[in-house]
């Protein structure tokens, strides 16, 4: 049988402070399969990053311990030796940041830095791994890119950066690419030329990419299905049409109300969510939204619900998931502050 | 509490606030011996008034002197050209001192909470000082109306004695606030006011601006970048590119109806939180051009979909298309 490109199983990663053990990631489960664009959105301080750092295991493993599974074509990675994970990270799977300034080393120039990996990975010459590197920079849509390998990070635009990230991404053609807010630095026609790019290579690749981002809007544009975070969980998964059509949290419902419409009402109130995020020291008991939430009972104070899973496959972690639904078309389900 | 819109139309023309008239500010660009080889174009002849109780949208993508123009008119930066008139008087004429009482009715707030409020001093302190600098009420006076600033923005009372830190960011940037309303200013320059904050927090800060916008009679000048919020809170927004203003149109009538190619495009890029109101996408090439040597004629005309011969040699000037809505393109 075949495995699932990525299963992520109850992870869990801490981390050791000053202050005592911090759980960033709490018990996170989702999937990603081949060609499938899966959306990770949450305010932040949620996790979301630090569920992609730990798929690449990038956090410094000293400090931070892992718990649960992160099968990758059914191995495991958390349990692979550090020798072993050199070979998946930026070959099997890759990851883009979100700012490409800090994230390209200003010494070397564009080519060398993209030629680095594919020389590492696919054991090709530097001359063939240049000649690669121009490839991938006319993929990603960078004009006359045999001059601009030569060109160092600060030469370029911030547009021409994130392209320049994408293509030393996808030079190994990984299964897999994790884009963490790859477009929040970037101007809005800047933004609308990347997410493009990224979903042409994705068809064309065959990939599985995890978009971690905060903007609703991205989601709606790339993502096939959608994770919502909220303090170290997944609290809502679904379909991305399921998600904008009957979210059940009110956590998501809430998010999904509190954002100027293009095409709502001018007039009417924004709502919003009351209360801020508690730190992750001190995690609420029972429910992690109940002190922010308008449904909240005594059962929400005190026992912690679980992820259910619904008939139309839409996940949701809420005692009272039900009873959400029955409000569908009352638009103050959450109480402005 | 809220004004409808109609009312707001009846208080708008006579009410004009503040005119900018050709503003232009470019920085010159100094070698090491201050020889000065060139200009970077920041803004570039823009003009527009600002009304009671309403607000003014700038948006524009970044380097397009959104910011520069809300800098240039609080003489935060001086600007190099054009002038600002403020109750009559051309408030870029005069000697620093005299504006000193000037600035006391246009107040600035700043995109980042975090680096615009003093980490050594109490948020009390941080709202008095305003109305310390322009000597304004006793000390017990001034520490009332700090206390009552702070309820009105919704802070409790008795954290006047905390300092910035203890704050969340959405929480520091009402106290930016709050301090902004201290000198009872009349104009408010709001640079991206709400673009470091969460989405869940973002509406709280929006819900409070036009709380406050009506109840001390306020005139925004609302800097930002992301159009769904400018089109929340603005009545009429300005659209900039490379120093320039392309378009202004009252926002329903922006929206509905947007002229300018790049306007179009730049609505156009927006993406929408709503999976079934997807549209036709205008993706607009390659980036912004250097405000340095900016390109000859119409600004735009190297990205343009439409550019013609003309435009690589004539620059189009700002025109009436209709009631309130200019364009400045030789398309129209």
């Amino acid at each position: 049988m075949s495995h699932p490109l990525l299963e992520v199983k109850e992870l869990k990663t801490r981390f050791s402070t000053e202050k005592g053990t911090i759980t960033a990631v709490d018990g996170v489960t989702f999937n990603v399969d081949y060609g499938e664009t899966l959306g990770v959105v949450g305010e932040s301080g949620c996790g979301k990053s630090v569920t992609a750092e730990s798929i690449m295991r990038l956090l410094n493993e000293k400090s931070t311990k892992y718990g649960g599974e992160i099968l990758y074509k059914g191995r495991d990675l958390l349990s692979l030796p550090e020798s072993k994970m050199l070979d998946i990270r930026g070959n099997e799977i890759s990851m883009i940041f979100q700012d490409a300034m800090t994230s390209l080393n200003p010494v070397f120039t564009i080519g060398d830095q993209i030629a680095e990996s594919i020389v590492v990975h696919q054991k090709l010459s530097k001359k063939e791994a240049m000649k690669k590197a121009v490839e991938m920079l006319r993929v990603t849509g960078i004009p006359s890119p045999e001059k601009r390998i030569h060109e160092y990070p600060h030469e370029i635009s911030g547009g021409m950066r994130q392209r320049v990230m994408i293509a030393m991404a996808l030079s190994c053609q990984p299964s897999l690419l994790i884009a963490d807010e790859p477009t929040t630095a970037l101007d809005v026609t800047i933004q609308a030329q990347i997410l493009e790019v990224i979903n042409e290579l994705k068809e064309e690749l065959n990939m599985g990419v995890i978009m971690i981002t905060h903007d609703l809007g991205v989601v709606a544009e790339v993502c096939t299905r959608v994770a919502v975070m909220y303090l170290g969980q997944v609290i809502e998964e679904a379909d991305v049409d399921t998600l904008f059509d009957s979210p059940r949290h009110p956590y998501t419902r809430g998010l999904l109300q509190s954002i100027p419409k293009i095409n709502g009402d001018r007039e009417q109130k924004l709502h919003t969510i009351k209360g801020v995020v508690p730190a992750l020291d001190n995690v609420p008991k029972g429910c992690r939204f109940a002190p922010r939430c308008s449904f909240a009972t005594e059962k929400c104070l005190e026992e912690a619900p679980v992820l259910d899973e619904l008939p139309n496959g839409q996940k949701v972690r809420c005692w009272h998931h039900a009873r959400i639904k029955e409000r569908e078309d009352v638009p103050d389900a959450i109480e402005a502050t | 509490m809220l004004l409808k819109q109609h009312d707001k139309e009846s208080l708008q023309r006579d009410n004009s606030v503040l005119q900018v008239r050709n503003l232009k500010k470019y920085f010159p660009i100094a070698s090491p011996f201050g020889r000065v080889s060139g200009h970077v174009k920041a803004v570039e002849s823009v003009s527009f008034d600002l009304f009671e109780s309403r607000t003014l949208g700038l948006v524009g993508e970044s380097g397009c002197g959104k910011s520069t123009t809300g800098r240039s008119i609080l003489r935060l930066i001086e600007p190099s050209d054009g002038s600002v008139i403020y109750k009559g008087e051309d408030v870029l004429k005069l000697k620093q001192k005299q504006f000193q009482k000037y600035r006391r009715e246009m107040q600035m707030v700043f995109q980042d909470p975090h680096s615009s409020l003093n980490p050594k001093k109490r948020i009390g302190e941080l709202i008095e000082e305003p109305m310390e600098i322009h000597k304004i009420g006793t000390k017990s006076e001034r520490m009332e109306r700090a206390m009552d600033l702070l309820r009105r923005t919704g802070i409790r009372e008795d954290q006047y004695f905390r300092f910035p830190h203890e704050f969340s960011g959405g929480q520091r940037q009402r106290i930016g606030i709050a301090r902004a309303l201290a000198v009872d200013p009349s104009v408010i320059v709001l640079d991206e006011p709400v673009s470091a904050l969460d989405v869940s927090i973002q509406s709280q800060v929006l819900n409070l601006l036009e709380e406050i916008q009506d109840e001390f009679k306020l005139s925004y000048l609302f800097i930002s970048h992301d159009l769904s919020v400018v089109r929340h809170i603005a009545d009429e927004i300005g659209v900039m590119y490379l120093g320039h203003m392309v378009e202004k149109a009252p926002t329903d009538d922006l929206f509905a109806n947007p002229l300018h190619p790049y306007t179009q495009a730049l609505l156009s890029a927006i993406p929408i939180p709503d999976r079934k109101q997807r549209r036709e996408r205008i993706i607009i090439k390659g980036d912004v051009p250097s405000p340095i040597d900016p390109p000859k004629g119409c600004v735009f005309h190297t990205r343009c979909p439409f550019a013609m011969e003309q435009c690589k040699t004539v620059t189009p000037v700002m025109q009436q298309h209709s009631t309130g809505h200019e364009v400045a393109c030789h398309l129209y």
